[in-house]
């Protein structure tokens, strides 16, 4: 086909990817795993489709299909996918490697580790213009500058000398997207861009997205857990679920009206900023695709599942033309959906004060013996100075990006470390002056979960002997008692009775940390820290972790001290929140007030950074300029001054804001503080105009 | 930068020289009687055992022997052979340059052979010429190099195949031909040593740099899989090699002692055995030092080239 004949057949609304009945397996040692079954898409010139999945989907074995990268254990049964005509199942390699990096780009997940360390950027960009097109040095260098600042990368020419490792993540991520955009690809696909960036990071690559959408008419297809993404970004979306393809449709209608019990389950389950959503959560796991039970995929989950949906084949159903969804009982799901419930606002008061930080400092020294001696090395300043008190009963949210000094300060209540200075009192003692015994005390009393409870939990232990081991360590119980008390707990834990005797590696991701929790609560404790206990888990995991950390809190009074840097986790469970930016805490405050103004201008940005599931919300966010700088050399007077988009002027660089008081509760317990130079009204104008010239 | 992590790399280096020769020195104060008396061994009498102390210099303070002998380990002088009364830097030299020559042709078989083999196997992974490849270098890991060195002997310095000489050492100046025919054989047996442990190790480096997440990226680039390894696989997957071929010239280094008197070739080797059987004090410790100081200055060396072939290490940092 010549060039020309390609231009005019673009020209028409043709399909550009269309998957028809796809299915693969992989061979393993036991049998097979049917990872994809029946799958079929298809994409148009300038349309952005959007897969969703949880992990187990089969999501990426979709985007690795299209380009014919699968295992060598791999095995396409049936199915085609064709690309401008053409299947690429049938093709040649050297036809295969002609349509890869030229005509399809595909952007891996893992920015940092999908490109080659040892490579400058430019080098890795370049190599692909040079291979696919016939230019001259100059012109691929040219090329090479003008992707890099298409992908909105300041100083492409500096960038392009660079090594990987030199970069930010969210720079690494837009290097690699110009790897992607370099040939001017027909396709693009994405997986999974956004994964590992933090918010504000976020936001912005979403931005881009958005952009690239408007500047070419390649299509993109967008593979993501985060179903907002989606919202904000694509045009139609396709729901994937352990292999089959649930739901297909424009995001309008599949986000405001989905006619599958998958999607309306996963949507409700969803945290969402400033909702009051009561999570629902999803009961039960992805099934193994080992073997595939007849009849509906997602029956042992479903809420409307009936005798019929265990049998047979389910077909795809069209509710409306251009919408489809893999359900029998898609009107009644539709009619009566399933939605996420309205949080009611706890009514507990807390009580006295059981933790508190005063001034604490925590430095890393992260150099050698020989770096300190022949320079003079900085430390990491993670934490700069923290008041916070946590009360009886109280759960208090720790947010920030990356990098902000949450964990560690986390960690430093726990005296996982000692403070560098300042002290940390336990019901009025500092914890530094504790006895052998007393200290005993404290662990036993504050516990910790951790994000990856399979890095957390014994792999050579049973459950069993995990759940019970804190109470070997801090009761006297006996053995009796102490089984009673393993069963009793793993029934709050919501966790079957047989798991007693299976190893931690047998279990699910969101079994663990149920084994996690189990443990954290064997001992009675009076506080725990939960460091980011729900971002390894799938979002339908999640909400029944949050929702079971919410029911355990009640049945214990036990305070949470919660650190996450996902707003829609803090919003659900916490009343207190404190906001840190490069070792200080910025705003603190009850939950409402903070979310609602006056806000200090990071927690303003953090918040609006947030996308919405709701595809038609109006997108007014605030974009933060460069990266948090390093907290080896944080910036004078206020931290925040290098990126703030409210800065008043010198006074931010020259003189660091205190924590004052703009709000008080009448029992003058709950105080809204903000670290900031502006007054009041500044912090709580609505920010349209000031947005404009950023 | 690179320039003070290499300095702080040469101070330990240093260091380490230091630090062995050191251990050498306390070893021989801690020797059972008076090293005197060990090197006369049966024939000593009050007065000879006198007249080597004071040699020896055995009759001066300990401190002011220590330094003396760190002194002399740094700057070349390690006192002179009790039996040829020699200096040993001069015995040293010129059989330091030989054993030098055996190992770096030997090393320089293995880089030639072993790499390359273990690069094809790692891409070809799991084809016929992967497990060929992987199952001969089974065979040479388990064979001493005694053994090797002797089937040499055996079969290629007589009989039909007998084209090389039993042993002995031509200089280079004598002509390329006989320098190599004396060096061959010696060499092929050294190489024997390491060249499995190379070549296993430069398969599953390569393997696991053929799996990273950037080599996809590369072949999802369109490229070919001959680019793919040339541009992206090799120079990430050989930097782990550098480091085993530098410690695997310590080893070697182990085995020359071995070859060498096998095949007669006069070097350090040799000499060592030689000064042991003739109780040869100074020597013996030379042989020692040498050899170490060798070893260490490999492993600089490797740190050198890892840091030019991989930008990450900066000051040591990542
Ligand atoms: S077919 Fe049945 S089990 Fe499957 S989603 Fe529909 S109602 Fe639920
Ligand atoms: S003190 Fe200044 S720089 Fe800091 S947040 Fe307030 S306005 Fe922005």
């Amino acid at each position: 086909m010549s060039a020309q004949e390609t231009q005019i057949r673009s020209d028409q609304d043709e399909t550009l990817l269309s998957v028809d009945n796809l299915s693969v397996e992989f061979a393993v040692s036991d049998g097979r795993i049917q990872a994809l079954r029946d799958v079929s898409l298809s994409i148009e010139s300038g349309e952005t489709l959007g897969i969703a999945g949880e992990s187990g989907s089969g999501k990426s074995t979709l985007a690795y299909a299209i380009v014919r990268y699968l295992d060598n254990n791999a095995h396409v049964p049936e199915g085609s996918i064709e690309f401008k005509g053409r299947d690429l199942l049938e093709m040649l390699p050297a036809e295969l490697r002609s349509v890869r990096g030229k005509q399809i780009a595909h952007v891996a997940q893992n920015a940092s580790r999908a490109l080659n360390p040892s490579m400058r950027i430019g080098k890795q960009i370049r190599e692909t213009i040079e291979l696919h097109q016939d230019v001259s040095g100059e012109e691929a260098q040219n090329r090479v500058h003008e992707v890099l600042d298409q992908v909105n990368i300041p100083d492409p020419l500096e960038v392009a000398k660079r090594y990987p490792n030199e970069l930010s993540g969210g720079q690494q991520q837009r290097a690699l997207i110009a790897t992607g955009l370099a040939c001017d690809p027909d396709l693009l696909i994405l997986d999974e861009p956004t994964t590992g960036l933090d918010v504000t990071t976020q936001a912005k690559l979403l931005d881009l997205i958005e952009e690239l959408k408007g500047e070419s008419d390649a299509g993109i297809l967008l593979i993501t857990h985060n179903l907002s993404a989606i919202a904000q970004i694509a045009d139609r979306v396709n729901i994937l679920y352990a292999g089959e393809m649930m739901e297909k449709g424009p995001v309008d209608e599949v986000f405001t009206e989905p006619a599958n019990p998958y999607t309306q389950a996963l949507l409700a389950t969803t945290p969402e900023i400033d909702s009051q959503k009561d999570l629902r959560a999803i009961p039960g796991q992805i099934p193994e695709l080992g073997s595939i039970p007849d009849g509906c995929i997602f029956a042992d989950r479903c809420a409307f599942v009936t005798e019929e949906c265990r049998s047979g084949q389910i077909d795809m159903e069209s509710p409306t033309p251009g919408h489809q969804t893999r359900c029998q009982r898609w009107e009644t799901a539709v009619e009566d959906p399933i939605k996420s419930g309205t949080k009611t606002a706890r009514t507990s008061s807390p009580g006295d004060v059981i933790l508190e930080a005063d001034d604490v400092h925590k430095h890393y020294d992260e150099g050698g013996f020989v770096q300190n001696l022949v320079r003079d090395h900085k430390p990491v300043q993670a934490v700069q100075g923290v008041n916070l008190q946590i009360r009886e009963g109280e759960t208090v949210g720790l947010v920030g990006e990356s990098g902000c000094g949450k964990s560690t300060l986390g960690r430093t209540f726990l005296r996982l470390h000692d403070p560098t200075s300042g002290s940390i009192k336990y019901r009025g003692t500092d914890i530094a002056s504790l006895s052998k015994s007393e200290m005993k005390e404290f662990r036993s009393e504050c516990q910790i979960i951790f994000q990856d409870p399979d890095a957390s939990l014994n792999p050579r232990k049973t459950v069993k002997r995990i759940i019970a081991r804190p109470m070997e360590m801090f009761t006297d119980l006996d053995e009796d008692e102490r089984n009673a008390r393993v069963d009793e707990l793993l029934d709050q834990v919501n966790l079957s009775g047989d798991l007693k005797t299976k190893f931690p590696h047998a279990l699910s991701g969101g079994q663990q940390q149920r084994v996690a929790i189990a443990r954290a609560f064997a001992a009675n404790p009076s506080l725990v820290v939960l460091d980011e206990p729900v971002s390894s888990l799938d979002v339908s995991v999640q909400a029944s972790i949050l929702n079971l950390l919410d029911d355990l809190r009640d049945e214990y009074n036990t305070s949470y001290l919660l650190i996450s840097h996902d707003m829609g986790v803090i919003e659900n469970i916490c009343d207190r929140l404190a906001v840190m930016y490069l070792g200080n805490v910025i705003e603190e405050g009850p939950l409402t007030e903070v979310f609602t103004p006056p806000y200090h201008p990071y927690t303003r940005s953090l918040l609006s950074s947030i996308p919405s599931l709701d595809p038609h919300e109006d997108d007014t966010r605030i974009r933060l300029e460069g990266d948090v700088p390093s907290a080896r050399d944080p910036p004078s007077g206020c931290s925040f001054h290098t990126r703030c988009p409210q800065k008043i002027g010198d006074v931010c660089e020259t003189d660091e804001p205190k924590l004052e008081t703009v709000e008080q509760t009448s029992n003058g317990q709950q105080t809204h503080c903000i670290a900031c130079h502006l007054d009041d009204p500044e912090m709580s104008k609505p920010l349209d105009e000031p947005a404009e010239n950023l | 930068m690179n320039y003070l992590y290499l300095g702080k790399r040469l101070v330990i280096a240093f260091l380490s020289l230091l630090v062995v020769s050191s251990v050498v020195f306390a070893m021989t104060m801690a020797l059972p009687g008076s090293a005197a008396e060990i090197i006369l061994g049966t024939q000593q009498t009050e007065q000879s055992v006198q007249q080597v102390r004071e040699e020896m210099g055995l009759d001066r303070p300990l401190s002011e022997r220590y330094v003396d002998f760190v002194i002399g380990v740094f700057t070349l002088d390690f006192g002179d052979s009790l039996i040829s009364d020699q200096p040993v830097t001069e015995m040293l030299i010129p059989r330091l340059i030989r054993t030098l020559q055996l190992a770096v042709v030997a090393m320089l078989l293995s880089i030639v052979l072993a790499i390359p083999m273990g690069v094809i196997a790692a891409a070809k992974r799991d084809t016929l010429s992967d497990t060929a490849i992987t199952n001969v270098s089974y065979v040479g890991v388990s064979l001493p190099s005694f053994v090797s060195a002797s089937l040499l002997l055996l079969f290629f310095t007589t009989g039909p195949l007998g084209i090389f000489p039993s042993g002995g050492y031509e200089p280079l100046s004598e002509g390329f031909i006989p320098w190599v025919r004396h060096l061959a054989l010696p060499a092929i047996a050294l190489n024997f040593v390491v060249f499995a442990y190379v070549l296993r190790q430069t398969r599953s480096s390569m393997i696991e740099t053929l799996e990273s997440d950037y080599i996809r990226t590369a072949r999802l680039k369109g490229l070919a899989e001959r680019s793919v390894l040339a541009r992206h696989a090799l120079r990430n997957g050989l930097l782990p090699t550098v480091t085993v071929l530098a410690i695997n010239f310590g080893w070697m280094m182990g085995s020359v002692v071995i070859v060498e008197e096998i095949f007669s070739y006069p070097g350090m080797g040799r000499l060592i055995v030689q000064a042991i059987a003739e109780r040869d004090l100074p020597v013996i410790q030379a042989g020692i030092l040498v050899p170490t100081a060798a070893f260490v200055f490999a492993n600089l060396l490797a740190d050198v080239v890892y840091t030019v072939l991989d930008p990450r290490i900066e000051l040591g940092e990542k």
